[in-house]
């Protein structure tokens, strides 16, 4: 399914398969990520794009297949060798995921602390975390007390606090206004720009992914139906991509749910 | 049919918890041994489980020791051995009552928090955040509170132990008129350190290894938001309660 990239894979996702009780999230998912690259990875709601993600890092185990690290086999490993192998990684959670029990501060230094910085190394990466996501004067704030776009930007220092080479993004910008969105789009963008990491992002904002992806995937029935750049992505002629890009209620997308909303509704007498 | 199928699904799920107990276990006395070891946490955990439950376990023994010398003395009286209260309020104290019901307390006071924290922690994706953060969440959330209590229990039980014979001693003299001097010399003639205390103790460590974990779990486990924090919270509470009680037996029966 992808296209052989020039760079060496950072990340590679070989023929994931995952199934709740009897309900199939993941049937066979195959992506490389090139080292430096941006993948966008849209797709309608409640199609598993986050449990995807989830698997790309270790959260969830796939029924079958391989999550490739910089080569390495992420399922092969010990759960203490997962672990040292996590730090390649930063993850930013929907809501953010802070750890409401600590400051913004703490929250930041977090990683740092947990891999032995001294206390004025870690104030001063906190400082140039918070700085990159346009943060001032909300240290010693708690989670509770930030607004939905603070907390996701709080979220992302906490992610490159301790200078991942992959960064994942769950829905980045889901809940916020539109001015919000397209903040955290720039800060996402400033972010890759500062940090130089791979970055897989899961969104179903179609204008987010166009502006952070080089690559957008779509994920559907729990496959990769189409993957391109982002300007080749929004020419295709797919139909289930002119639905999604275009946004539009009929379609394959919505195959069963289509014919519920073309029904007349019921008089009420 | 009906009552087989519900009856095989309730032993399925009793073995289930069982067999996740034991596993858990083994994952936390693995990660307990391996650095970092986080001891500002762990003496945080260990203020919230021992110092923070001194006034209800205070209040809990003494009253308990009171009652039985209350009560022992009424039946004693009877066959006029009144003399024996304070024997029997200090081995009952020292070598079930103070052990099991500080550990009901405290899995109700402690218990119920710790499983509705990491409930909440997993609903909404601070375990995950945690893991993504290269921390594994049992080493970091369940070695400190399952280690706290191993550590915590036995002292809140020695108070208890305490604070209870003391209750005991105001009832009997205060109240009932016993001699002073006859009531402490009896609580102490029969109540011998290694057998009664320690093996009070030895059980109170157990509980506390018992309560904690079973709370971790249940909340480290928890699915499904608000409602499910709140099924987890409850669970913890009602299985770690049940199961004190069940290993109190066991304990005693086998090595006391």
């Amino acid at each position: 399914m992808s296209e052989p990239v020039p760079a060496p894979a950072k990340l590679v996702a070989e023929d994931l398969h995952k199934s709740f009780g009897d309900k199939v999230v993941l049937d066979g998912i195959s992506f490389s990520v090139a080292d430096g690259e941006s993948l966008a990875i849209v797709g309608p709601s409640g199609t598993g794009k986050s449990v995807l993600l989830k698997h790309l890092i270790g959260l969830i185990r796939p029924d079958s297949g391989r999550v490739l690290v910089g080569g390495q086999d992420l399922w092969a490993l010990s759960g203490f060798e997962q672990n040292r192998l996590r730090r390649k990684f930063g993850m930013s959670f929907q809501e953010g995921a802070l750890f409401d029990s600590m400051t913004v501060f703490e929250n930041v230094a977090f990683p740092l602390r947990r891999s032995g910085h001294s206390p004025a190394q870690v104030r001063r990466r906190v400082r140039e975390c918070l700085d990159i996501v346009h943060l001032e004067g909300v240290d010693d704030k708690r989670p509770a007390e930030l607004s939905g776009g603070m907390r996701r930007r709080v979220g992302f220092a906490r992610a490159i606090a301790h200078e991942p080479e992959i960064l994942l993004f769950d829905e980045p910008n889901t809940g916020l206004d539109p001015i919000m969105t397209d903040i955290i789009d720039e800060v996402i963008l400033e972010m890759r720009e500062k940090t130089k990491a791979t970055i897989v992002t899961i969104t179903h904002h179609m204008p987010s992914a166009r502006k952070i992806g080089d690559r957008i995937a779509m994920l559907f029935g729990g496959r990769l139906l189409f993957e391109a750049p982002p300007e080749e992505f929004l020419r295709s002629r797919d139909p289930a991509v002119r639905q999604f890009v275009e946004g539009r209620a009929e379609g394959p997308l919505t195959d069963g749910i289509g014919e519920v909303l073309r029904k007349p509704l019921p008089e009420v007498s | 049919m009906r009552l087989f199928e519900v009856l095989g699904g309730l032993v399925l799920r009793v073995l289930e918890q069982i067999g996740r107990f034991f596993q858990m276990l083994g994952r936390t006395a693995v990660w307990a041994a391996r650095p970092p070891y986080d001891v500002p946490e762990l003496l945080r955990q260990m203020v919230r489980v021992g110092f923070d439950s001194i006034p209800v376990v205070f209040l809990t023994t003494l009253f308990t020791g009171m009652v039985m010398a209350l009560q022992t003395y009424n039946g004693f009286e009877r066959f006029h051995a009144q003399g024996w209260v304070g024997s029997v309020v200090a081995l009952s104290l020292t070598r079930e009552l103070s052990p099991v019901l500080t550990a009901l307390m405290v899995t109700g006071r402690v218990g119920s928090a710790m499983a509705a924290e990491l409930g909440t922690m997993r609903v909404t994706e601070q375990i995950d955040a945690l893991t993504s953060l290269a921390t594994e969440p049992v080493q970091y959330l369940i070695v400190p509170r399952v280690a706290a209590s191993v550590a915590m229990m036995p002292l809140l039980v020695l108070m208890g132990d305490a604070v209870g014979m003391y209750g005991g001693y105001l009832v009997a003299v205060q109240l009932l008129d016993a001699n002073p001097v006859t009531y402490v010399d009896n609580s102490f003639k029969y109540l011998t350190v290694h057998d009664d205390i320690l093996s009070g103790l030895i059980k109170a460590a157990v509980f506390g290894l018992v309560f904690s974990l079973i709370a971790c779990v249940r909340g480290y486990d928890t699915r499904g938001g608000a409602e499910g924090v709140g099924r987890s919270t409850t669970q913890a509470v009602v299985s770690g309660s049940l199961t004190v009680l069940l290993t109190d037996f066991f304990l005693t029966k086998l090595l006391f």
